[in-house]
């Protein structure tokens, strides 16, 4: 018989990542893919490409999280939907069993987690700023001309950082080109924006919260070694960035489908790898029932309606 | 004459009854939808709090209905709320409207304002006209509080997802249309019945506890705790999600505090302001000792945790919310802190909402196998 295997989908707004994860919760496979606003189209696209490994497998439990959760639960046949909170402090108590703080900046989302013995006491995320996260660095390296691959160790071969506001994403953007007029070199620019973005998250996110090591660092953005080491250089203390950093969200997703199966009993809701051939499509109405004229989703697999959402009053949940 | 007053929760059945009562022409606008934010947001200043923007399209909606005067309550201290008035009535004027602006002061001790204002409003009315008015008031004030304290009650238990809520919509209706205090009594008791009748009898039947389900307190600024259009329905989430809420606000509780015994000279409680006085001392506006002092009372009682609520760029929730951190360490309550803006997307404060839930309830089960009991 094929060895049991669990399938985590993470889907949030710039990327979605997928993991195929033994019952040891060895990582079989991993995607990390661009959603490109095309978040259907992603998970298909990740679950093609998991195909192949999978095939070896038998499918024990599925979960899903991230922004898109929801429609990717309904489109795999999710055993467990979570929020993302909980996923990443899952994965990273999984991988760093003693972690005490958990810091994860994805696209467009950061977030602080502080846990003492495995469990969640406290966390925090970015609300109404998203300077620091992923899409802001992107946007700066290309602008400065700069492979993202390469902005971090750019940033380490700074000896003397420039001081950039880090408050503001569009300011920072001014206050870098601001000092590129004065001629300062790119890779202090760099490393001064890593600087106030690590500034500007600890004041903001990490705001009031007892960070305390050991700190593991985690989503695309741990990618940049520039950041990892300005994050040390500010906390004064080594920072872990884990092995498979940028799929933690899906690690955790999976990890949650495994407690959920084991708890529950019984198979899968798995819809299976065959069911990637379907047409899924999304397509939206507005509600004229009152002035909240809501935007209701409608997901279909081929002809059928299998979700609904969107609707504040919840007339439109039930099909 | 036709009077209007923004929207805060289930106010307006009580603010009804009062004036119509008092044989007054009442114009309630529109329940709060995603048109009254975009009207209110497009005449606000940017930098306003929600409450503002939410107001002003509240009176827009109203005027386009026909009302000719607004009520509006004033304020003191450091919280902007005070000049709010002041502010709407210059901005609907810039925007053209034709109406009168009432705003009733906090009588601070001097009721002969406040008889004044609202004499504008209604007219001579003699002394046992406005007893009865208040009594009228008083008593559907009372039932709204007590309907809604019963569907926080039933919604970890109900049946169906949203019954507990429809029945407490079906009760509220009941009691706005009672014509006398009599008809309020049994409408609260249909009500009560109805939410009763929603709920799995079964003990033990909430959906994500067996044993009981954890229980977290809403604390925060008087607004965004009691609209739920502008909360994005926290409690009702929280409680279809298993858990058991209650709010450091209830409305009468409130008009008790800070009406009533202003009004009457009494001495006010000082129980929430002593609580939060190892924290915060000062007064700070609006509702921020509070804040501090009721999730000091919830951490006593046992609750499992507890969420603060807050419109963007309020300086009084600011404060507390900088204070909170030191309140859960040292008393060992989770808390969490939303702040509420003009997003449309519920999804940021439903991932919160779940985090925070999967924390209490780790963290519960975790004090629970250490103390060895149950229960």
């Amino acid at each position: 018989m094929a060895r049991r295997a669990y399938l985590g989908v993470d889907v949030g707004s710039v990327s979605t990542n997928l993991v195929l994860m033994d019952e040891q919760g060895e990582v079989l496979e991993k995607v990390y893919l661009r959603t490109k606003g095309e978040p259907i189209a992603a998970i298909q696209e990740g679950m093609r490409m998991l195909a192949p490994t999978a095939s070896e497998t038998e499918i024990a439990g599925v979960g899903t999280t991230g922004s898109g959760r929801r429609l990717a639960g309904v489109i795999v046949g999710a055993d467990c939907v979570k929020n993302e909170i909980t996923a990443h402090a899952v994965a990273s108590a999984h991988v760093v069993p003693e972690v005490r703080t958990v810091i994860e900046i994805g696209g467009q989302d950061s977030k602080i987690i502080i846990l003492r013995e495995g469990a969640v006491i406290d966390f925090a995320m970015n609300t109404v700023c998203a300077a620091g996260t992923g899409s802001f660095l992107d946007q700066q390296a290309a602008r400065l001309g700069v492979p993202i691959e390469r902005f971090g160790e750019l940033a380490l071969m700074s000896k003397t950082p420039v001081r950039i506001a880090g408050r503001c994403a569009v300011f920072a953007e001014s206050d870098m080109i601001h000092k590129q007029q004065m001629g300062h070199r790119i890779e202090d620019i760099v490393a001064g924006l890593c600087e106030a973005l690590v500034r500007n998250y600890l004041n903001n996110v990490g705001k009031g919260k007892d960070i305390q090591p050991p700190i593991v660092f985690q989503g695309g953005v741990a990618a940049n070694v520039g950041m990892k080491a300005a994050f040390e250089k500010a906390l004064g203390t080594p920072v872990t960035v884990p092995e498979h950093y940028n799929v933690m969200g899906a690690i955790g997703a999976a990890l949650l489908a495994a407690e959920e199966v084991e708890r529950r009993g019984g198979p899968s809701n798995f819809r299976g790898f065959h069911a990637l051939d379907m047409d899924y499509a999304a397509s939206t109405f507005e509600c004229k029932g009152c002035p909240n004229l809501c935007e209701v989703v409608n997901i279909r697999m081929g002809h059928e309606v299998i979700a609904r959402w969107g609707s504040r009053c919840g007339r439109w949940d039930s099909f | 004459m036709k009077i209007t007053f923004a929207h805060m929760g289930n106010l307006y059945i009580t603010v009804k009854a009062l004036l119509e009562d008092l044989g007054a022409e009442v114009v309630v606008p529109p329940m709060p939808s995603k048109r009254t934010l975009s009207i209110g947001s497009r005449y606000s200043p940017e930098f306003a709090c929600l409450p503002l923007k939410v107001n002003i399209g509240n009176y827009v909606e109203a005027l386009e209905l026909g009302a000719d005067t607004i009520a509006m309550a004033g304020g003191v201290g450091p919280c902007r709320f005070g000049m709010y008035g002041e502010v709407q009535r210059e901005i609907l004027k810039a925007l053209g409207y034709e109406f009168d602006m009432v705003i009733i002061e906090p009588p601070q001790g001097r009721i002969r304002h406040v008889l004044e204002q609202v004499g504008r409003l209604v007219g001579r009315n003699p002394m046992r006209k406005y007893v009865g008015a208040v009594r009228l008031a008083w008593a559907k004030m009372t039932a709204v509080d007590e309907l809604e304290k019963a569907a926080q009650r039933a919604r970890p238990f109900e049946r169906r997802r949203g019954a507990a809520t429809s029945a407490l919509g079906s009760a509220l209706k009941l009691v706005d249309e009672a014509a006398g205090i009599s008809q309020v009594r049994r409408a609260l008791e249909e009500g009560q019945e109805m939410l009763r009748s929603v709920q799995d009898p079964t003990p033990g039947a909430s959906r994500r506890n067996p044993e009981s389900p954890p229980r977290i307190g809403i604390v925060g600024e008087v607004y965004v705790v009691l609209e739920p259009f502008v909360n994005f329905e926290v409690e009702r989430r929280l409680g279809e999600m298993g858990v058991l809420v209650e709010r450091s606000i209830y409305i009468g509780d409130w008009v008790k505090e800070h009406v009533f015994k202003d009004f009457m000279r009494l001495r006010k409680s000082r129980r929430p302001y002593d609580l939060a006085k190892p924290y915060l001392c000062h007064f700070v506006g609006g509702h921020g000792v509070e804040t501090v002092g009721h999730t000091v009372e919830y951490a006593r009682r046992g609750f499992d945790g507890v969420i603060q609520l807050a419109p963007f760029t309020c300086m009084p929730e600011i404060v507390a919310q900088d204070v909170l951190p030191a309140v859960s360490r040292d008393l060992g309550i989770p808390v969490m802190t939303l702040v509420f803006d003009e997003h449309s997307s519920d999804t940021g404060v439903l991932t919160r909402l779940e985090a925070f839930v999967d924390l209490v309830e780790r963290s519960r089960r975790r004090r629970r196998a250490r103390d060895g009991t149950m229960g």
